[in-house]
């Protein structure tokens, strides 16, 4: 087990390395040029050379990546080139418990929802319930999450007024207001995730309702809820363990969009204003979280499914 | 002579009963699959309103009067936005973008995809390692942020999203690839090839290729409706198509300010996506089950 934890972790911190050295190539490859885009392309060519030298552009790319990586190493992402030129470090660490709070919140409300609709619909195969259950997944899995962020905020913000429509509340402000700013950010990101997850728990209960240890325990006569509950449903939720890591990845993928629609000023905003506004040390930091949350993620399903499921070998 | 001639007849007949049952089986396909039939005729009429937009179109999608914000009505079906454009004009020309930026960008990455997966499945070894390292490393990412990535690096505009979009989704088709290439490596037939002398290419194009066709068929359904969500999510948030062009996303971007004062422009746009997308998700899903095909990744 120790051995495989650290294969793993060595194989997220290789691929962390080649995000940001692609990520740090690529940037530079691009035509536009961020000084620039710092001088609104309006400089001329002397201000331009002299604020190239101020950053070390004008240095040979190989010394410039080998200082910029330095620094990565210190948790220094460089600073915004705008305004008052803040730490990108600190706009991302701002912006992160934003992020992190939708996207578990839309975890949680889509596992809700998608855990008794999977199990029903696969007990009761074929009845009506399950079509409709089936239907409701498909639109799910058809409605862009933007579009499911802004028909909520015309019927629960504009009509309804029963929750705001835009922004953000620190948890340091009460439990209320944390949460009656995300409820609907956090149902437009995990319509998507819950369809997919329902219909896994479906498919992956139906398999295991065939097999013998389940008849046993009909057999043994056990009241239906507990051989669901006890019997089938551990088991087949490991399937559904093992694609959570591309589940996961739909609902990050969710989140920068639907930030932007409810103007909570998490990584995806962030990242996305960045890309907007050319500014390459935040679009570069933004991006470097963001993939560091995806590789972590799935380092934790990884290492959750080879512990749930003991008849897994690591090796 | 007459000894001759029979096989070939035989053979013509065997040809001609196995085109017949091949017919009768993609009718029965649509006739036992409501989902499938449903999907084909909200494809078709989309495509019939992509290509004839300008004739299904009741109006000039960018002319501008002073109909500002008008509700739903007959004159406007679908109301105006508050350009005082008509809403429905300018989604009938939106539909021409979206399947465009759909199939084109499927096309490539398949194209890309099926190439690196072929080559890297069959001849195995260093060129084998070197492509998969780049797409596990891209596999690791979910499509759609690897788009946002791209367009980071090359810009926004229609040409550019398709780009974004296409390479974004070569991972899926690479690994899809090669895992059937190295199970049908293994095939008898493919080693009959090769006694007869039939070149690398030609075993991998006519022997191993055909035979991964159908989940490659599925995959490219599916990954249309997640192009198509891909555009749509871009062009809102600004990082798609020019800024005058009608697209779903981004009339629903423009219309961002008046969504209380006039639900329709936030309303239709979606309809068109979701309606779009579920019914090329119908398809895939039959078609999956017509070919039999599991284990397709499901996310964006």
């Amino acid at each position: 087990m120790t051995q495989y934890l650290i294969r793993r972790i060595l194989g997220a911190v290789i691929v962390m390395w080649a995000v940001a050295t692609l990520v740090f190539f690529m940037l530079r490859a691009v035509p536009g040029d961020p000084v620039s885009a710092m001088l609104f392309d309006l400089g001329d060519a002397s201000a331009v050379a002299q604020l190239r030298a101020k950053f070390g552009l004008d240095q040979p790319i190989y010394v410039q990546y080998f200082k910029w990586f330095m620094l990565l190493l210190h948790g220094d992402l460089g600073n915004s080139i705008y305004g008052s030129r803040v730490a990108v470090s600190r706009i991302v660490l701002e912006a992160l418990p934003r992020t992190l709070s939708l996207a578990s919140l839309s975890f949680l409300i889509a596992v809700v929802i998608a855990v008794p609709a999977g199990i029903i619909s696969a007990v009761r195969r074929y009845s009506k319930l399950d079509h409709t259950v089936t239907v409701i997944a498909f639109l799910g899995l058809s409605m862009p999450d933007f579009w499911v962020g802004i028909v909520l905020i015309i019927v629960f913000a504009s009509h309804l007024q029963w929750l705001p429509a835009i922004g953000y509340a620190p948890l340091s402000q009460g439990l209320w207001p944390w949460l009656s700013h995300l409820i609907l950010p956090a149902i437009a990101v995990g319509t998507a995730f819950s369809a997919i997850i329902a219909r896994m728990i479906r498919s992956s209960m139906l398999e295991v309702l065939k097999t013998e240890y389940v008849s046993v325990a009909r057999a043994k006569g056990l009241m239906q809820w507990r051989v669901i509950l006890v019997h089938a449903l551990p088991n087949a939720l490991i399937p559904v363990i093992t694609v959570m890591g591309i589940a996961l990845a739909l609902l990050m993928a969710g989140t920068v969009v639907v930030e932007n629609v409810f103007a909570i000023k998490g990584l995806g905003r962030v990242l996305i204003g960045g890309i907007l506004n050319r500014d390459y040390p935040v679009v570069q930091g933004a991006i470097l979280v963001v993939s560091a949350i995806f590789v972590f993620a799935n380092l934790i399903v990884d290492v959750l499914y080879t512990v749930i499921d003991p008849r897994i070998r690591l090796d | 002579m007459s000894d001759l001639v029979q096989p070939v007849a035989a053979d013509e007949e065997a040809e001609f009963i196995s085109r017949a049952r091949r017919s009768a089986q993609w009718r029965a396909f649509f006739l036992r699959d409501k989902k499938a039939l449903i999907g084909i005729i909200i494809l078709t009429v989309l495509v019939i309103a992509a290509v004839f937009a300008p004739i299904v179109a009741p109006y000039d999608p960018n002319g501008m009067d002073f109909s500002f914000m008008l509700p739903p009505s007959l004159a406007h079906p679908l109301g105006t936005d508050d350009l005082g454009r008509d809403l429905l004009s300018r989604l009938v020309y939106g539909t021409r973008i979206s399947l465009f930026v759909g199939l084109s960008t499927v096309a490539i990455a398949l194209a890309v995809g099926v190439f690196l997966g072929l080559v890297a499945g069959y001849f195995g070894g260093f060129v084998d390692t070197v492509i998969m390292r780049y797409i596990d490393l891209q596999w690791a990412f979910p499509n759609f942020i690897i788009a946002v990535y791209l367009v980071a690096v090359f810009g926004t505009g229609l040409s550019n999203v398709i780009v974004a979009i296409s390479l974004a989704y070569v991972d899926d088709f690479a690994r899809l690839t090669r895992g059937m290439v190295l199970s049908i490596k293994q095939e008898q037939y493919v080693d009959a090839a090769r006694t007869l002398g039939a070149s690398e290419w030609r075993i991998m194009w006519r022997h191993i290729l055909p035979n991964a066709v159908a989940p490659l068929i599925v995959q490219a359904t599916v990954s249309v409706s997640y192009a198509i969500l891909a555009e749509a999510s871009l062009s809102f948030l600004g990082l798609g198509v020019e800024a005058d062009t009608p697209t779903w996303g981004l009339i629903l971007a423009d219309a961002r300010s008046f969504f209380s004062r006039a639900w329709w422009l936030g309303v239709f746009p979606g309809v068109f996506i979701m309606v779009t997308v579920l019914s090329i998700n119908f398809l895939g899903d039959a078609l999956r089950d017509l070919f039999d095909v599991r284990e397709v990744k499901d996310a964006g």
